[in-house]
């Protein structure tokens, strides 16, 4: 007799064509989230602000509407979408890029205004999908195709700390920092991104959750060595946990 | 039946936008338009709609995409560089068919510029500042009044073609405080289960934008644009005249200045000089065919603007050749006065009977 153990979540396209690179961590994190919205029952009544950059291709992935939004813009997308329908659930799913860089403020307004939508970010400290230039969360030392030589905080400053950036924010009410880089962090990651959505299913406010994860083609690693990379270089610059949870005294937020 | 209410510009349009059923106003302050948003920011929250203060007008813009999305009536207001950082947003919606209100008040620039009143923004409006091929309907009222009701069919007609819609008025228009009236929205309500996003229940999912990886396809997609443009081309222009069956001389004009040409046209009549006016409402679609008509029975034109001649260009290609095409203009804020419009209506009709129409009048 055989048992189901493992399927393909509803919330992804029965069709649907991997569009990312081997070994990438975004197939990972997008199964996550069609999890999360399966297992609260939510598909029917979300809708997503997708992003550019990697992530511009989510339509094709989630069984779900979705609008397109500008590069950076998918915060101020998502705001609209919320606040013109309340009831549905609505997320973005951006790079660290689209959200940290060109989208920097849209994304801490967005937080500030306690918007009940919620943002995952993926950082993978490059852009990715233009072939590898340094980006905000690009570590010092990195080479990329615009940091040849590695980036120097005298050239091009620091990395920036978006969850902690959102930390900040008092709108925010959930902020989380997550990696892929093992089975025990995905299950973790995956406690992460429910949570922010249970966030916002309660009507809490804004919730984040960030995502270290790998960029083998343009780290020129393989997924093993890149994932090793996110926790001897990425974990002490951007430490993983709950920055913020104020789920039990969300009565202040609303 | 409703009473006349005397009313600043920009008071009447936000009134005109509850009145025409706007749920959501996203925007960022800017001189001389600034009273839309403080009117709304009460006015909204208390019939339970919504009014955010964006942290910018990139964000407002792409706000007003969002609520866009789901077929919600919303707006967002700003003035010229305010409006040159939607440009983008613009493109967008306009690429991926999404009704939206964008009230452009204009001030006059480049840059920074000024405060004060200017048509400077034709080219911004009309032509569009975003990436690509697309257009924008964009409506022009010359008084208070005009405003509301243009107001009104903005609404209408950016759910029915799904495509951004801009009102462009200008610091005139927005500051001056005039009697106006307020109608029942004319226009039905449109529906827009089969397009906007609600969320995928019992239906397959859908996606609202414009990226397209495949060369075939993306020329489709522009082709599916002006096809559109085409209907809105046939249905939607929209333009005043003005005596213009006897007329030496016909003023083109918009808006604001249209406004003042017709002091200045009265004053002509009055000294028996056959000057008429034709007014465009819709900037986009032009009203190229039917100036292009009036050509054929007059002597010259005389294009007013204030600014360096935007409308110009497209008075010349619709009246293409069939008589001189003269200019008045006013730049940097400066508005012209009824006896400056006058005396350049006395000289260039003088300057007709010179050149025998054969030549360029300068």
């Amino acid at each position: 007799m055989e048992t189901l153990v493992f399927k393909k979540p509803e919330s992804i396209k029965e069709d649907y064509n991997y569009t990312f690179c081997p070994g990438c961590d975004h197939g990972v994190a997008l199964r996550l989230v069609a999890e999360v919205l399966d297992e609260f029952g939510i598909r029917e009544k979300t809708i997503a602000a997708a992003s550019v950059g990697c992530s511009v291709l989510i339509n094709q992935c989630f069984n779900i509407d979705i609008a397109e939004s500008a590069h950076g813009r998918a915060l101020a997308v998502a705001t609209g979408i919320k606040r013109s329908k309340p009831d549905k659930i609505v997320f973005t799913y951006q790079g660290d890029g689209d959200l940290a860089s060109i989208g920097l403020c849209e994304s801490l307004h967005a937080a500030s205004r306690g918007e009940k939508v919620t943002a995952i970010c993926i950082n993978n400290t490059t852009y990715g999908m233009t072939g590898g230039q340094a980006g905000p969360t690009t570590l010092l030392g990195q080479i990329t195709t615009t940091t040849p030589k590695g980036r120097k905080a005298e050239l091009t400053g620091f990395p920036m700390k978006i969850s902690e950036m959102m930390t900040n924010c008092e709108g925010a009410v959930y902020v989380a920092r997550v990696s892929l880089d093992s089975p025990a962090q995905i299950t973790k990651a995956k406690k992460a991104i429910k949570k922010a959505f249970e966030v916002q299913i309660s009507g809490l406010g804004f919730s984040f959750v960030e995502i270290l994860s790998i960029c083998p083609t343009n780290w020129h690693m393989t997924p093993k060595n890149a994932h090793e990379r996110v926790r001897k270089e990425m974990y002490p610059v951007f430490p993983l946990g709950i920055l913020k949870d104020q789920t039990n005294n969300s009565k202040e937020h609303k | 039946m409703s009473d006349k209410v005397l009313m600043k510009g920009n008071h009447a349009i936000a009134e005109a936008a509850v009145k025409a059923g706007c749920q959501c106003y996203f925007g960022y302050p800017i001189t001389p338009q600034s009273e839309i948003g403080e009117y709304l920011s009460t006015k909204l929250p208390e019939l339970g709609r919504v009014f955010i203060p964006a942290e910018s007008e990139l964000a407002a813009i792409n706000m007003l995409l969002g609520a866009g999305t789901t077929g919600t009536k919303a707006m967002t207001s700003s003035s010229s560089c305010g409006i040159a950082l939607m440009q983008e947003g613009i493109s967008f919606m306009a690429a991926s068919q999404i009704p939206a209100v964008i009230i452009s008040v204009m001030r006059t620039g480049p840059g920074l510029g000024n405060i004060t009143p200017s048509q400077g923004d034709y080219f911004q409006a009309v032509k569009g500042g975003g990436n690509g091929d697309y257009k924008v309907i964009v409506l022009a009222p010359s008084t208070a009044q005009e405003a509301v009701d243009l107001t009104y069919k903005a609404f209408y007609l950016s759910q029915k073609y799904r495509t951004p819609v801009i009102l462009l008025a200008d610091g005139i228009l927005g500051q001056m405080m005039e009697p106006v009236e307020f109608k029942e929205y004319p226009y039905p309500e449109l529906d827009v289960q089969d397009w906007a996003l609600s969320g995928a229940k019992g239906r397959d999912p859908r996606w609202i934008g414009s990226l397209c990886m495949n060369d075939a396809g993306m020329e489709e997609n522009v082709h599916r644009l002006f096809t559109k443009y085409e209907t809105i081309s046939q249905n939607e222009v929209a333009y005043e005249t003005l005596y213009t069956d006897d007329a030496d001389l016909i003023i083109t004009a918009f808006g604001s200045a249209a406004r003042i040409a017709k002091s200045a046209i009265r004053q002509a009549r009055e000294n028996d000089l056959k000057v008429g006016l034709f007014r465009p409402i819709s900037l986009y679609p032009f009203p190229k065919s039917e100036l292009n008509k009036i050509a054929d029975n007059t002597k010259i034109f005389l294009d007013i603007e204030m600014n360096m001649g935007q409308m110009l260009e497209d008075v010349e290609r619709a009246v293409n050749g069939k008589c001189p095409v003269a200019f008045f203009g006013k730049a940097g804020g400066i508005i012209p006065t009824v006896s400056e419009m006058y005396e350049y209506i006395v000289e260039t009709m003088d300057k007709i009977k010179i050149s025998s129409l054969t030549g360029s009048i300068k």
